[in-house]
């Protein structure tokens, strides 16, 4: 008798499996297909070497090749600087704005819409509108700082000032999108943990270093890991505006495979980049899985 | 009670910044474009006002095959994301397979790999299923979506689970079940993944770009920017504006009427 009731428990479970096979079986193959073989196959590509008129052979010539390149050197350095100066004044404006927009209202509602905006333009429109800001003379940005006794700043033509402007464009264009996620979090402190921090005599300050800033751990870990993303994936407006140029200065990981697979037409190059790139998102979103994970506790 | 009234005028300073490039599209794509003008970069509408630039755009580029395409290709991912999704969506959220932790975060790895990240190894397997070229081979990686998974398997998460036991019961199939129980009562979560999803893959360059070859499979975005060098080097900044505006309107007018909805999902991409 008890061993029927197993059994029959046994091919329901194995049914159930089938069943949740099934459901998963649409999503795997494409995420096999344009995921997690092209991971594997990039790796692969990375460690062959195809000389002309040669048969292909296994070995680390294009890490060699890649790393020995210049051009490279400069692509990791900018990268990093993009990364770090959009990433840092990105997430501490949206917190700021977050706080400054927290309460319910016409004139907060209206000023979430507007910073809000330009997350809803593609980067290749918003690239196309700073092309503009940014001419020389004419442009918006140099036609009001005249008033300033600023005139003609050649910000995207000249190598020191073409990385800091493009960096411009990426803070105004996510700002706002993070700002959502400070505002969600900002929703999800307890009112009394703050109330009860007012009674002890804690001040403003006190009660948002103290209190709030700790409880957004876990949003800053998030949005961190999404704004990392961004940093790397998103040069839309390199392509556009700069073409990584001048000499290199705004040349960018993703831009340089770009540059390999589609100008030079080497894959052995761009493969290896590409394995870098996914190495070093791979690397950084398993730092912050453990902040995360700890947040979802938390939050759950 | 004095600090949020200084916070809150920053942050309108912030906003009125936010709005110039805007402001600047709207007013110069108005303005007839004259040579050497002295107020190119006023934000101050001053006539005389037309349309000029807007036909121009539109006769100077092909506006029509780009919004056809980018509409084709927005819908065309979204219906097989639908399947896609809410099929593996309910199979996290209701069934208790083993390994279903490590198959959900094998899932969670495409937020982090982007098939921009991918774009080399992910052209060889559209070449090499013989979909380089066309529009399904812009949508192919897509097709699967590791966010939308995770924000249907909350949504049937929050669902008690009364309602399909009721339905079992009576002697609904667990197809009829999802397709009249769940399907209808997930409706929030699959809207809010509606706008995620189309607002992304509008706005979508590089893959697009380094996808297709031919000028008749180009979407609004890769179009915009061959239209935006060429006009670059004439100086016709009316038109530049003129034709960002045509890229950028849908989505923003789609934006600004249904704003709640957009905030709610834009914010849910992640958090609980």
């Amino acid at each position: 008798m008890a061993g029927e009731d197993v059994r029959i428990g046994l091919a329901r479970a194995s049914r159930e499996n089938m069943v949740a096979a099934v459901l998963l079986a649409p999503s795997l193959l494409f995420l096999a297909a344009f995921t997690y073989w092209p991971v594997f196959g990039v790796v692969l590509r990375s460690l062959t070497e195809q000389r002309f008129g040669q048969s292909a052979s296994w070995g680390f010539g294009n890490f060699i090749r890649l790393f020995a390149d210049t051009h490279f050197h400069r692509v990791l350095v900018n990268t990093v600087l993009y990364a770090v100066g959009t990433i840092v004044p990105s997430l501490v404006l949206a917190l700021f704005l977050a706080v400054a927009l927290s309460k319910p209202g016409r004139l907060t509602g209206l000023l979430r819409t507007v910073l809000m905006l330009p997350q809803m333009v593609p980067l290749v429109a918003a690239a196309a509108l700073y092309v503009f800001v940014f001419l020389p003379g004419e442009g918006l940005l140099d036609h009001y700082l005249a008033y300033f006794g600023r005139y003609a700043t050649n910000w995207l033509g000249s190598p020191d000032l073409a990385l800091p402007s493009v960096i411009l464009i990426t803070i105004w264009k996510n700002t706002g999108y993070y700002m959502l996620f400070f505002l969600a979090g900002l929703a999800g402190i307890p009112a009394d943990l703050l109330e009860a921090a007012r009674i002890d005599g804690a001040n403003g300050w006190r009660r948002f270093r103290d209190v709030t800033l700790p409880l957004l751990g876990p949003t800053f870990a998030f949005v961190g890991v999404i704004a990392m993303v961004n940093a790397l994936v998103q040069i839309d407006h390199i392509i556009v505006m700069t073409g990584g140029g001048p000499s290199d200065s705004t040349n960018m990981i993703l831009y340089y495979i770009y540059q390999q697979a589609e100008q030079n037409l080497d894959l052995g190059l761009a493969s290896a980049a590409t394995v870098v790139c996914v190495g070093v998102l791979l690397a950084l979103a398993l730092l912050s899985l453990r902040r995360l994970e700890r947040g979802i506790h938390y939050e759950s | 009670m004095k600090a949020e009234r200084v916070f809150l005028l920053l942050a309108a300073l912030a906003g009125l910044l936010w709005l110039a490039p805007f402001a600047w599209m709207a007013v110069a794509s108005m303005r007839p474009d004259a040579p050497g003008q002295a107020d190119l970069a006023s934000l101050w509408p001053s006539g005389p006002f037309g349309w000029d630039n807007y036909r121009d755009a539109w006769e100077s580029g092909h506006f029509p095959l780009w919004y056809l395409n980018t509409a084709l290709l927005c819908v065309g991912i979204l219906a097989v994301q639908m399947v896609t999704v809410s099929l593996a969506g309910y199979a996290f959220a209701r069934i208790d397979f083993p390994g279903r932790s490590t198959v959900f975060a094998l899932f969670l790895l495409q937020l982090l790999l982007p098939p921009a990240v991918l774009v080399v190894p992910n052209l060889q397997m559209i070449v090499h299923l013989g979909l380089f070229d066309s529009l399904a081979g812009i949508a192919a990686p897509y097709c699967a979506s590791a966010f939308g998974v995770f924000l249907m398997r909350q949504t049937f998460r929050s669902i008690p689970r009364d309602f399909e036991e009721a339905a079992r019961i009576d002697g609904a199939s667990r197809l009829q079940i999802m397709r009249h129980i769940l399907l209808p009562m997930a409706w929030p979560g699959l809207a809010s993944f509606a706008v995620v999803s189309v607002s992304a893959h509008w706005n979508e360059f590089l893959w697009p770009l380094m996808a297709v070859s031919s000028p008749q499979h180009q979407v609004l975005t890769v179009g915009l920017a061959s239209f935006t060098l060429a006009s670059e080097s004439g100086g016709s900044w009316g038109v530049i504006a003129a034709g960002t505006a045509l890229v950028a309107l849908p989505l923003l007018l789609g934006f600004t009427l249904l704003q709640r909805r957009f905030t709610a999902s834009l914010a849910s991409t992640g958090l609980k």
